[in-house]
């Protein structure tokens, strides 16, 4: 998806209903049968202008659904790792990267370190396993930064403020 | 559901917390709701369920914690915050419990996260993703926080995304 999703050059292009909806509903979207009603009733709409309204978001790619949000997983086992790949390297070491089903994420960083994804199998075994094969394989030094506490409070955040 | 080996299983986390008809009703809400006047009733035709159950059970899941929030979830790039800094900061741990906390209530930090240094190599221990509008907003938003921690931090750096190379969103296996 990234990549094909159309950018907005201003914020100022969306409606005051629009910018409402995506800011207002990060959290606390109503849980109830009728729930685009409700929201009509808090927005002071009709509920036909709210759902068309969000369909048109949605067809914008400006919001990726409406629904539940799922906290991470909470077991089997997760890190973050890091390497410091030669920069006429990068692109071969990135796709080898990516190729592991274990890794979900893959970014790009501008940093000494400048190659960070996230491992994720059924037990530390497996995560080990994948981080011995890509450090073994490209011979680079690699950073493992498991997950130690998590201060994350995922309420989404103000998009206009 | 597509093909793609699943990133997120919870069949193990399972366990006590979700039986069969929960995870079906993830598989069937994790790309949405359809949007209609009653989704959860389409939703409860969909499974051969009572919408009563399927509303009762989702509001067990948020209680448990297996549902964050729900959420119209914007998509952030779209919407023009296309730069997102990882903030990485070497703070005293004696004080990261608490620090680490007010880090994580910023609106503007996403995630933060507490990982081991590696030292010499390494020697930051707190993580926070800061997104916003431009590199000067992120940047403003930096400044923030290391005011926030004041001395009790002794060095910080901010790595900058280039490219994204792979994102896998979460993918439940049915």
């Amino acid at each position: 998806m990234d990549g094909s999703i159309a950018i907005l050059d201003t914020p100022a292009e969306l409606t005051a209903l629009e910018k409402c909806l995506l800011n207002e509903y990060q959290r606390g979207f109503p849980l109830c049968s009728s729930p685009f009603q409700a929201l009509a009733e808090q927005q002071g709409v009709t509920e036909d202008v709210v759902i068309e309204t969000l369909t048109s978001l949605q067809q914008r790619g400006l919001i990726s659904r409406v629904g539940p949000v799922f906290a991470p997983r909470r077991a089997g086992a997760s890190t973050l790792a890091a390497l410091s790949v030669p920069e006429n390297r990068m692109q071969g070491v990135a796709d080898f990267v990516s190729s592991f089903s274990e890794v979900n994420h893959n970014y790009e960083r501008e940093h000494s370190y400048n190659l960070w994804f996230v491992v994720t199998a059924a037990d530390e075994e497996h995560v080990q396993q994948v981080l011995d094969a890509i450090q073994d394989s490209t011979g680079l030094p690699l950073l493992n930064l498991p997950l130690e506490r998590s201060f994350y409070i995922d309420l989404g955040f103000p998009l206009w403020c | 559901m597509t093909g793609n080996p699943p990133d997120f299983d919870m069949t193990q986390q399972a366990g006590q917390l979700l039986d069969a008809i929960d995870r079906q009703i993830i598989v069937a809400t994790q790309a949405g709701l359809p949007l209609v006047a009653a989704p959860y009733d389409a939703l409860a035709a969909q499974l051969g369920l009572e919408v009563e159950d399927v509303l009762a059970r989702v509001a067990a899941m948020q209680q448990r914690g297996v549902i964050r929030r729900i959420a119209a979830v914007p998509n952030h790039y779209a919407l023009g915050y296309t730069e997102n800094g990882m903030s990485v900061w070497n703070v005293s741990d004696a004080r990261i419990s608490e620090l680490g906390q007010q880090v994580g209530a910023l609106e503007y930090v996403s995630h933060c996260y507490q990982r081991p240094r590696h030292l010499p190599l390494w020697s930051y221990n707190l993580f926070a993703m800061v997104h916003g509008r431009s590199r000067e907003d992120v940047e403003t938003k930096v400044i923030a926080i290391a005011k926030l921690l004041g001395e009790h931090c002794r060095g910080h750096e901010v790595l900058y995304s280039k490219r994204i190379l792979k994102k896998t969103g979460l993918r439940i296996k049915g």
